[in-house]
């Protein structure tokens, strides 16, 4: 297949964002200037953004060796906003800070274009290529307050994970192709049929751990608290919505299009890691006392849940997915932003010191900042899935696919761990209006509201609420989208 | 369009409440007092001009007939609609929350005296998650609503209830309160989805509403799976006993408002669920299930009693009395004959009036000794001017004295079950007894003995007079005149029966028709 105007024009998204990139490379060379690099970035993204609007009319369309189909359209929208919503964020977040802080938005468009290539991607140089390109910025972006020792941790702890991780993703494509001899994924798909020889099976094993890792599904898991505590609020926001929106929209696609990862066998180990995920997340969020801690494992807890639509696979499982992440995105921004608006006037080269993330530091925010508190309300209500806000959409969603497949052991197991979840979203929740003497005083600035930062995350949770209350347009969208897969 | 401004009110309400405490701490009460007041009209407007008779003529034919419906679409791609009607039951209850809601906000006058305009938004949002439960028709919508008002009952209790004894606090007694109820709440959800899965599988399209699940056929054991989902939340509510966990805690840590709202209104929700969508939906499974049900509200009828016997905080005490008076309405409930249900709406009510009456007046004991250990009471009737004799009046409704609206209740519920189950009426009569007995011990230890201390307190102001008052006389006229009460629900109720299928029975009697 060769390569035409109309693939060039399909491919605008991430040929954008990698146009971005340059030239704020180029920027930074001529001269240092964070506003205005941080304003060529939104408009960048933006500009992706807005050329989704045409892509949209040409969709679907195979481009050699990515889709770009309502899938990858869908996750580059996701994609897309989550970036343009830490990049506001950093701007805030690295206002005060003393060292270089221009390289953080470049590491953050790499990360991005690498977003994008892997959510489209339907050949596994391309997936591995995109996944690399993720995650290689996100090392840097890590760690790049390397002054304070957690945010150093974190980037080092993420590198040589990750990097094992991905020698188990590259042993499972090379058994594969030894296997089939093919690297595209619908050729993959053909040569293994439905039954799944031992060198199959190990192949695809080898991938779903080394994605895994990537979402962090136990076993796979033990990295997630210590990473986003310690990485920088903006970097832990990217990690927790774009990264694994991404990563999870290529294992949906690599389960969609292959039958061979729905084998009995390998369905009923992730049928067994969804549980696993769900109430293990739930159950080691309990005890922390780190906001920051506590929203990595529920991030595990809502891969379990979102896993249950991969391990059912058909009927609405598409919708389903989109749907949870598009809520599971909204609210993630909305309560990490809070967290990285709080924490931006304390990160400074002179005088250090670590996120605003610990449950104490919050303790009566409510009476100080009643709509930033307003704010980590909803989105926390929304993660546990409380009616009037987004959440219980997608937990609904999550919950109806379940019982129409009647798989009640993964439905049992949803609401268990949502009953457990409700115990450390009630106690944060509390702990922001309880009014103490002696309360500790990190506060966000008094004109965070104003800021493009605190834009964000009122926008955010006002999706949330709007969403839950009219969902209808969310549906009717994704809806379009399990249409457009197909094609 | 009446039937989406009375949810609507409260809820506007509340986020005014809530601006409104920049201009101080009376606005927001004023406000408060002022929705619930309009609230309160509309539904009695709607009950005079309305006419609840007129279902009846509608019992013969398949469809139920609402006397105000209101439906426009809200997620098309599930067949979800927001859909809401009105009958006689609703009405009712509607009435009630409007009526506790200006309680609420009366007797918060003076205990609540930070974060006012917070706490008002809370308790306008329940009672408007409330309002939205009785008139929701529609599975998702009905679902939602219940699940939306735990949020600011939890906010209620954790952040302006009282700690009491260690290992009680309030937070501990808001989340064991929230993870019981939205759990359960889960459950229905997974039956509430079953049920409209199974109808997609018959007809191919996906519909909440009541009136086409209810055309569903179903196989014995699927019925029996989804009703029992129904009735795990609806249990956990009302309570019914092995669930019933969160209750006393609940009610004792909870402000006074909050606990007139549990007991008066929340408890009710579970009741109406049961009448409204538990029986019709599934006849022939709740049929089945009825000896249990009926087994479980014997049991709780004398655990709650004897509970009550032993505890030493007062609000603890009443508490125990209500899961003892929810034991009845579980047996009427589940008796279903027209006499039953009859008795269980007039109970529902009356239980709202004597519980709210009894809280009311623990939360002003507490106001004067700042203790609601019973211990450290005795001898008060000398003290306290007119309080003990209102005290009086309301322990004696509710031990189901006759001429009060709760021996109306439990006089028609055994009556109306004794034809079903005759033997579960009589070991039900016999807590009676013991409700004589935790009563009279309640008025006993906080009110006579020795006094504990010298000097008269605070005699009850107008406010609290005027509150005490009207709940007393609407528990005499109930209890002495419930045709009123007994005409507008009898159709709704008819209905009930007839989707049930019980024993028929007369209704000549209730109505006072021929």
């Amino acid at each position: 297949m060769t390569l035409t105007a109309t693939h060039l024009l399909a491919l605008a998204p991430p040929i954008l964002v990698c146009i971005t990139a340059i030239v704020v490379m180029l920027a930074i060379a001529w001269r240092r200037h964070h506003t205005s690099i941080a304003i060529v970035t939104v408009v960048g993204l933006n500009l992706a953004l807005l050329s989704l609007i045409g892509v949209w009319r040409m969709a679907p369309l195979a481009a050699p060796m990515l889709a770009i189909d309502g899938l990858a359209i869908f996750a580059a929208v996701l994609i897309l906003v989550a970036a343009l919503a830490c990049a506001t964020l950093t701007h805030a977040y690295l206002a005060q800070y003393s060292g270089p802080r221009e390289e953080f938005y470049l590491l953050l468009l790499c990360a991005t274009a690498g977003g994008l290539v892997l959510s489209a991607s339907t050949h596994l140089a391309t997936l591995f290529f995109g996944l690399e390109l993720l995650s290689i910025p996100l090392y840097g972006m890590l760690a790049y307050v390397y002054g304070e020792r957690r945010s150093l941790e974190a980037g080092v702890k993420y590198l040589v994970l990750s990097a094992t991780a991905t020698t188990f993703l590259l042993f499972g494509m090379a058994v594969l192709y030894a296997e089939t001899g093919h690297l595209d994924v619908a050729g993959l798909a053909a040569r293994l049929g439905d039954e799944l020889g031992a060198w199959g099976l190990a192949g695809a094993a080898l991938m779903m751990m080394g994605l895994a890792f990537k979402l962090s599904v136990v076993p796979f898991h033990m990295w997630t608290p210590d990473v986003y505590q310690g990485g920088p609020g903006p970097a832990a926001t990217f990690l927790a919505t774009a990264s694994k929106v991404a990563v999870f929209v290529v294992l949906l696609r690599l389960v969609i299009t292959a039958p061979a990862f729905q084998d009995g066998w390998l369905h009923n180990v992730l049928a067994v890691l969804a549980i696993l995920t769900m109430l293990v997340g739930n159950l080691l969020a309990l005890t922390q006392s780190n906001l920051k801690r506590l929203l990595g494992y529920s991030s595990i807890a809502h891969f379990g849940y979102l896993l249950t639509a991969l391990v059912i696979g058909d009927g609405l499982s598409v919708e389903a997915s989109a749907v949870y992440l598009v809520t599971y995105l909204l609210a993630t921004l909305g309560a990490f932003g809070v967290v990285t608006l709080l924490s931006s006037p304390y990160v400074s080269g002179t005088q250090g010191g670590e996120d605003t993330a610990a449950l104490h530091h919050y303790r009566g925010l409510f009476w100080r900042r009643p709509y930033l508190t307003a704010v980590l309300t909803i989105t926390l209500l929304s993660l546990a899935g409380i009616p009037f806000t987004a959440g219980f959409i997608g937990k609904f969603y999550i919950i109806a696919l379940g019982v129409e497949s009647q798989r009640w052991g993964l439905v049992g197991a949803v609401i268990v761990g949502s009953a457990i979840g409700l115990f450390y979203y009630l106690r944060v929740m509390v702990t922001l209006f309880l009014a103490e003497a002696g309360m500790q005083r990190r506060d966000a600035p008094e004109n965070w509201a104003i800021q493009a930062g605190g834009v964000v995350v009122l926008g955010a949770a006002v999706l949330v609420v709007v969403l839950g209350i009219y969902p209808a347009p969310m549906i009717d969208w994704m809806h379009h989208i399990e249409v457009l897969v197909g094609g | 369009m009446t039937l989406i401004w009375l949810i609507l009110i409260p809820f506007m309400g509340g986020l005014l409440c809530w601006q409104a405490e920049r201009f101080g701490d009376l606005p927001p009460r004023w406000i408060a007092l002022a929705t619930m007041l309009i609230e309160l009209a509309i539904t009695l407007g709607l009950w005079f001009h309305g006419d609840y008779h007129l279902a009846n003529a509608g019992m013969a034919s398949d469809s139920v007939r609402w006397s105000m419906e209101w439906r426009v679409a809200w997620i098309p791609r599930f067949g979800i609609d927001v859909h809401l009607a009105l009958d006689g039951l609703s009405l009712v209850l509607i009435a009630l929350t409007g009526f506790l809601g200006v309680l609420a906000v009366l007797c918060s006058w003076h205990e609540i005296v930070r974060r006012v305009g917070f706490f008002h938004l809370n308790l306008l949002w329940i009672l408007g998650g409330v309002v939205g439960v009785f008139l929701a028709i529609d599975l998702f919508l009905f679902f939602f609503f219940w699940e939306m008002m735990l949020v600011p009952m939890y906010f209620l209790i954790a952040l302006w209830g009282h700690s009491g004894s260690e290992g009680r606090t309030r937070i501990r007694a808001a989340t064991k309160f929230f993870i019981y109820t939205q759990a359960s709440g889960l459950v229905m959800l997974v039956s509430i989805l079953g049920l409209v899965f199974a109808h997609h599988a018959n007809t191919g399209e996906y519909s909440f509403a009541y009136a086409t699940l209810m055309q569903t056929p179903l196989s014995e054991s699927t019925a029996m799976w989804l009703m029992l989902g129904f009735f795990v939340a609806f249990a956990v509510k009302l309570p019914v006993v092995p669930v019933h966990g969160w209750l006393p805690d609940a009610h004792a840590q909870a402000p006074t408002a909050g606990s007139v709202d549990l007991a008066g209104i929340l408890l009710k929700t579970a009741a109406y669920g049961m009448l409204r969508f538990a029986l019709p939906l599934f006849p022939e499974a709740s049929q089945a299930f009825a000896p249990v049900a009926m087994t479980l509200g014997v049991i709780g009828i004398f655990y709650g009693a004897l509970l009550a016997c032993g505890q030493q905080d007062i609000k603890r005490l009443i508490a125990y009395t209500s899961i003892a008076h929810m034991g009845f309405v579980l047996i009427g409930i589940y008796a279903g004959t027209p006499l039953a249900l009859q008795g269980v709406v007039l109970m529902m009510v009356a239980h709202a009036f004597s519980a709210a009456g009894l809280f009311i007046l623990s939360g002003q004991l507490y106001e004067r000794l700042h203790t609601r250990d019973m211990r450290e009471m005795g001898g008060l009737w000398g003290r306290l001017g007119s309080l003990p004799g209102f005290s009086l009046c309301f322990v004696a409704a509710s031990l189901g004295m006759p001429g009060t609206a709760n021996f109306l209740g439990e006089f028609l519920i055994l009556f109306g079950s004794f034809p079903v189950a005759p033997w579960v009426v009589v070991i039900a009569s016999v807590g009676l007894v013991l409700a004589a007995i935790y009563s009279l011990l309640l008025m006993q230890r906080v009110y006579f003995g020795p006094p504990q201390g010298e000097g008269m307190l605070a005699d009850l102001d107008h406010r609290e007079y005027v509150m005490l008052l009207t709940l007393l006389g609407l528990v005499l006229l109930f209890g002495l005149y419930p045709q009123p009460l007994l005409d507008a629900t009898a159709a709704a109720m008819g209905e009930v029966q007839r989707l049930f299928g019980a024993v028929p029975q007369s209704t000549t009697l209730l109505t006072g028709m021929p």
